[in-house]
């Protein structure tokens, strides 16, 4: 196993192949294959219902999807039967879309127990992200949409996962706060380093793109019915689907 | 710094098991003390102006007048724990009364400590005069051999005066054969504030109690709080009850309660008798390992101006939660922790920042057993 932050043959980072999952007894992906390179930041696109939450979720092991043929490897490691906290420590890092409430449980709390950071070093992390002020609330209970996302972005930031799965992560996010979610996603992959230095890579669910003004990525991918159905720039596969919505693109349409 | 008297014959262990309930033997973070060993009164004292913390004995000798708090707010014949205690030739327990407007900042101790198989009996009586504040820690606990037979009996009479406030912090650590029959009511006047905090962790055989405070006076308001687990083998029946009998008055009964395999009533009523008044009970159960949590949440509204309102829920941990946190690099069993710590978290209105404090240790201490 390669402990996180020290894999460097240079080469991938997460290896998705012939992978099919199901979620209580039904398939949903079918034959998912997908490699994201260290440094790479790739955009997963498609239609509601397509799939996209489900692969996210079945890369990082929660309970309920069930690999039923393929592999997913990551650093070189197959993972497929680790848990969940495994692949954190290996370097995976995941935003929730709705994440639960924990009574009693204090943000400041679990950032303590997910980094071992200091109080002052969480102090500082959290004023980056505007939410020192909910450092003593417990986790996600009466939270807003944006102070969901930034409250994930946070648990994110302390956490430094070299690998980095966002789900959606500007749904429910208004003007103010989607530049503030941004920087910080983009300090999450390295976006400020030049692109021979950059280490972290991510794996982006997005409808709108406005997340790729604060990302540099590499490759698009569509999700239709469970299958990639086709690859490319991310920033034009996006504009055709504003322009003229998935029902256009021809692959999904197979 | 205050000296008191501390039985040489307290072992180590003996001394261990007061700490867990709160007992400071030291006396650095106490204003006053009582402590009992099994039916010997060891010492009681305060050295706050205006607070006198006396045995029972003493207090009747002392105070004729007392005779009006004495088996008034708790009935002699109510049931035998009640008859076994009022037949006792010499009575056990202390008095606690703080004096017009006096006030610790510093909690008074009381420690019930039984060493051997026996009934020990008490009768407690606390007096917050009016407009005065008392704060108090009440550990019960039993020394670690202490089997078969071993049984409390605790009869405590509050009197909470005209805008006096009394907090009770009550930490249990008895053992796997102890059974356990509180007996307390509390009886609140005017602008009057009643805390009643119950924490238990440690295994015992029976708990069995349902305290009462009846709010008699305007806008009095009464908190109970529960925090419990019941072991295999334990067997808790708890209960508190508030009837709100005059204008203005309220009370919140919350109770938190776990099983490791053991049984746990979770018993609760509140009566709102006259108009302007509110109730709120929130019972939440967690199952760990198959046992027992039975809720009984009983509101009673008796006026068309009475606010009354109940939530219990039971059920286990969410995989989802413990998920959540296992993708921020927490084992499963850290997890798991975490989020029990967090459900047995309640922070109490009103509750001094000592109190909270050692009734978050009490939790802690227990929480490696998780
Ligand atoms: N827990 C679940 N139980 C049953 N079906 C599910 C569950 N989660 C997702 N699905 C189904 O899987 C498909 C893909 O869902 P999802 O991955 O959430 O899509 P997307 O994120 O692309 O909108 C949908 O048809 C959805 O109904
Ligand atoms: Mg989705």
């Amino acid at each position: 196993m390669f402990p996180r932050g020290q894999y460097n043959p240079g080469t991938v980072m997460l290896d998705i192949k012939d992978l099919h999952v199901e979620i209580g007894g039904k398939e949903i992906l079918h034959d998912i294959n997908l490699q994201i390179g260290e440094g790479e930041t790739h955009v997963l696109m498609g239609p509601n219902g397509s799939g996209k939450s489900t692969l996210l979720m079945t890369i990082m092991g929660f309970s309920g999807y069930t690999v039923t043929q393929g592999s997913i490897r990551f650093k070189g490691k197959e993972i497929n039967g680790l848990p969940v906290n495994e692949r954190a420590k290996m370097g995976m890092g995941i935003m929730f879309q709705r994440p639960p409430t924990i009574s009693g449980l204090k943000l400041s709390k679990l950032l303590t127990a997910a980094s071992g950071e200091t109080k002052e070093e969480i102090e500082k992390y959290a004023k980056a992200v505007n939410m020192e002020r909910f450092l003593d609330r417990d986790i996600n209970k009466g939270f807003s949409g944006g102070e969901i996302k930034r409250s994930e972005v946070l648990q994110l930031s302390v956490q430094h996962p070299d690998f980095v799965m966002l789900d959606e992560p500007e749904s429910g996010v208004d003007l103010e706060n989607i530049s503030l979610i941004g920087a910080a996603i983009g300090r999450l992959l390295d976006k400020d380093k030049h692109i021979v230095h950059r280490k972290k890579s991510g794996l982006i669910i997005t409808h709108t793109g406005f997340i790729l003004d604060y990302i540099d990525t590499n490759q698009g991918h569509m999700m239709c019915d469970g299958m990639i159905k086709c690859h490319g720039a991310a920033r034009e596969m996006l504009k055709e689907i504003r322009e003229r919505g998935y029902k256009e693109c021809m692959e999904c349409r197979k | 710094m205050q000296k008191v008297d501390v039985p040489g014959s307290l072992t180590p262990d003996d001394r261990d098991r007061m700490a867990q309930v709160g007992i400071d033997l030291a006396m650095t973070t106490r204003c006053g003390s009582y402590l009992q060993l099994n039916q010997d009164v060891a010492h009681a004292t305060c050295s706050e102006t205006g607070i006198e913390v006396m045995s029972i004995a003493d207090a009747l000798e002392r105070y004729p007048e007392l005779e009006k708090n004495y088996w008034k707010v708790v009935q002699k014949d109510k049931d035998d724990v009640t008859k076994h205690v009022a037949a006792q030739k010499n009575p056990r327990g202390y008095v606690i009364i703080g004096r017009k407007g006096s006030k610790n900042i510093l909690p008074i101790q009381a420690c019930l400590y039984l060493g051997k198989e026996q009934i020990q009996h008490v009768h407690n009586i606390i007096i917050a005069e009016e407009d005065a504040e008392l704060h108090i820690v009440s550990g019960c606990a039993s020394a670690r051999h202490v089997g078969r037979g071993g049984a409390h009996y605790g009869i405590s009479e509050f009197y909470v005066g005209k805008n006096a406030k009394i907090s009770f912090t009550m930490i249990h650590t008895w053992g796997e054969e102890i059974e356990v029959y509180p007996r307390s009511a509390a009886l609140l006047s005017e602008g009057a504030t009643f805390l009643s905090n119950y924490v238990c962790m440690q295994p015992v055989k029976k708990v069995q109690m349902y305290p009462t405070a009846t709010l008699s006076g305007e806008r009095s308001v009464a908190r109970f709080s529960s925090i419990v687990i019941a072991s295999p083998g334990s067997s808790m029946d708890l209960g508190s009850r508030a009837i709100l009998a005059a204008k203005g008055a309220s009370a919140e009964l919350i109770t938190r309660a776990i099983t490791r395999g053991g049984t746990i009533i979770s018993r609760g009523e509140i009566q709102g008798k006259v108009d302007g008044t509110r109730g709120h009970l929130e019972c939440k159960g967690l199952i760990l390992k198959d046992g027992l949590i039975h809720a009984i949440p009983e509101i009673h509204g008796e006026v068309v101006g009475t606010e009354l309102s109940h939530e219990a829920a039971v059920g286990k941990i969410a995989q989802e939660e413990i998920e959540y946190l296992m993708a921020r690099g927490l084992s499963e069993e850290e997890a798991t922790a975490t989020i029990i710590r967090g459900f047995l978290d309640v922070k109490i209105q009103g509750l001094p920042d000592a109190l909270q404090k050692q009734i978050d240790a009490a939790i802690d201490a227990a929480e490696s057993g998780f």
